[in-house]
């Protein structure tokens, strides 16, 4: 796997940043989403990305697993330039662990083998030994019970906390989440919420698109405000939520924070 | 205003009741159904005086009126003190064997009988949901089975099965064989054509392209005609493939143009969130579609699939056109002979067609509602 990693460069695997965007533009057929996006993320390090809908958001994080390419400049994700070569996609996706807005578990599978499909068929995992360390993330994110049902018996809370655990199971180094609450029914965002707020804790690197400010404040080292296709402004949460820099900054947080 | 009623506590839960007595029962659902309105009571008239327009006759000659047992033609003919005579069910009774196995030698008939139950254990293996282990199914359908068909068909002289050749086939064999060959080798075949034609290869989805829209363009007697009289012209006299062969492989190519369609509108059922949620686990193209993408595509289409194997089931009577003997072909020759030459003799044969023909495609139906309906009350969530 490591000759893979030749954009490495010998530099000591800590000091590489777990994901680095350098001078990225995506257009979407004429129309330039993201601009001149740069950005860095230490390794362990949390970044909780916010704006409006249509800012680009979830397009740059998709760009970081290569759900969606990107025309000009690099993303270089754990020391992997990603390119067009469909084995380094693989190599970059089985490190990144995502989770989605609408969970996108696997309906005809069960919770159980929903876990452990990847680590089998792309880890090579002995089965045994992939559902003890499938059991080990439900019992994390408290629903240990839950493993031989299939996903649609299980409430949207419980469904986003096994697509939580399912990208855990890969042992990713870096966790990518795209707006995972914004889907659910009020009463359960808070259990979504405190699993993430654990695994932030557990020193996971994690890049977090989302609505929730609270969260944001309690678990971001750093937060990243876009707006049209560009990042307008980053700043540590305390800085970000009492002094914003940016006009457009201030207005989206007069709008959401009362 | 109403400040009375502005604010609300409920002190007791309301208990789940049952519906009003007029909206349950064979009453309600009578009132709800069939006379609902001034059309639908009309239209209720319409079917009522259809069915007595069509079943009381055909009940009379199928069954009331039927002959049930003879020796020859004169067990059939109207006579003075019977002069209405329906169904001569001695002739079918008789000629049986020939509607089943054609010229199959007699001796040797034992053989369709094994393949007629091997394939039938397949069929209830695959489809039936109270057996396991489906992949083993699936294997012995699509590998074994047709294997083993060959053997006991064709014949294997080292295990003392003598050759029979195809044109001493027919009948429900040859539909049987012909309808099982197409739908056996069209699903694979139609699954490879669906992701060829959405491959993000243009050549790939090219070849796909034109083979799918080409054959599709093309009626079903053209391709059999094509199979058995221009395929000979291409390929070396030696290897000149025999006749019922170059029909199957006729139809299998046609039925798998209509599968890849069939299949390609599951795969655009299959929502994209689950596309990429396998992409981001890191799997690969193939583990994505045979893991994921295909097993949900797949489930959802069964009924369609099913479907095009009705329509495929009906049109193997084409095959009659290229020479060979399917089942309604051995009605047509037995119907004429002169032992059993009656007024009633041609009705009789294919109202038995036609029972046989409707009772296949009726169970294929049944089996493809039920399908449907376990997978609308299945909870399809999760995108």
């Amino acid at each position: 796997m490591n000759g893979i990693n030749e954009d490495r460069k010998g530099t000591c695997e800590s000091m590489t940043p777990a994901v680095e965007i350098d001078g990225m533009h995506k257009w979407f057929g004429d129309f330039h989403v993201l601009r001149d996006i740069n950005l860095t993320v230490a390794r362990g390090e949390r970044v909780v990305v916010c704006g409006p809908s249509g800012s680009g958001k979830s397009t740059m994080i998709r760009c970081i697993n290569r759900l969606e390419d990107y025309q000009q400049g690099r993303v270089i994700v754990d020391g992997v330039l990603l390119t067009d070569d469909l084995k380094r996609i693989d190599t970059v996706r089985r490190d990144v662990g995502m989770v989605f807005q609408h969970f996108n578990l696997f309906p005809h599978l069960t919770v159980m083998e929903n876990l452990t499909l990847a680590p089998i068929w792309v880890r090579k995992t002995p089965k045994k030994e992939a559902e003890a360390i499938a059991r080990q993330y439900l019992e994390r994110v408290r629903i240990p019970e839950q493993a031989d049902k299939y996903p649609a018996q299980l409430s949207g809370g419980q469904q986003q906390r096994v697509a939580i655990a399912r990208a855990l199971c890969m042992s990713p180094k870096i966790m990518l989440f795209d707006e995972p609450t914004s889907a659910l029914d009020p009463e359960m965002v808070k259990e979504v919420l405190d699993t993430m707020v654990e695994l932030a804790e557990s020193g996971m690197t994690m890049l977090v698109v989302t609505h929730e400010m609270g969260f944001a404040r309690q678990i971001a080292d750093r937060m990243v405000f876009m707006d049209d296709g560009q990042i307008v402004e980053i700043a540590p949460p305390a800085d970000f939520f009492a002094h914003p820099r940016h006009e457009r900054t201030k207005l989206f947080l007069s709008q959401i924070l009362k | 205003m109403a400040s009375a009623n502005s604010s609300f506590v409920r002190t007791e839960a309301i208990p789940a009741m049952p519906p009003p007595r007029s909206e349950s029962g064979w009453l309600g659902w009578l009132r709800g159904n069939l006379l609902s309105s001034p059309i639908n009571i009309a239209l209720t008239l319409a079917s009522l005086w259809l069915l007595y327009l069509v079943v009381p006759p055909l009940v009379s000659f199928l069954l009331l009126d039927a002959i049930w047992t003879g020796q020859n033609r004169d067990a059939c003919l109207a006579t003075a003190d019977r002069p209405h005579v329906g169904a001569c069910w001695p002739f079918v009774w008789e000629r049986i064997n020939f509607f089943v196995y054609g010229f199959y030698p007699a001796n040797q008939r034992w053989r369709v009988d094994l393949f007629f139950v091997a394939l039938g254990i397949g069929v209830v293996w695959l489809l039936s949901r109270h057996i396991p282990y489906k992949k083993l199914g699936a294997i012995y359908f699509f590998i074994v089975m047709p294997i083993i068909s060959m053997i006991l068909l064709v014949g294997f002289p080292p295990l003392g099965l003598r050759y029979v050749e195809t044109a001493l086939w027919g009948g429900v064999l040859v539909t049987v064989v012909v309808s099982a060959v197409g739908i056996v080798f069209s699903l694979p075949l139609g699954i490879i054509l669906a992701l060829g034609r959405r491959s993000k290869m243009p050549a790939v989805r090219l070849l796909s392209l034109i083979f799918i829209e080409f054959v599709r363009g093309v009626p079903l007697i053209t391709v059999l005609f094509m199979a058995s009289v221009m395929l000979p012209l291409f390929v070396p006299e030696s290897w000149s493939p025999d006749k019922l062969l170059r029909a199957l492989i006729g139809v299998a190519l046609f039925a798998a143009a209509y599968m890849a369609e069939v299949v390609r509108a599951g795969l655009q059922g299959v929502p994209r969130g689950q596309y990429e949620g396998a992409e981001a686990l890191g799997l690969g193209y193939w583990k994505m579609m045979g893991l994921i993408i295909l097993p949900q595509a797949l489930r959802i289409t069964i009924p369609n699939i099913v479907n095009s194997n009705i329509a495929l089931f009906k049109d193997t009577t084409l095959v009659f056109i290229v020479g060979i003997f399917d089942f309604l072909r051995t009605i047509e020759v037995a119907r004429i002979d002169p032992k059993w030459a009656t007024p009633v003799t041609s009705t009789t044969g294919y109202a038995f067609a036609a029972i046989f023909y409707f009772t296949c495609c009726w169970m294929m139906s049944r089996y493809a509602r039920g399908v449907e309906r376990r997978l609308v009350t299945r909870h399809r969530r999760g995108r």
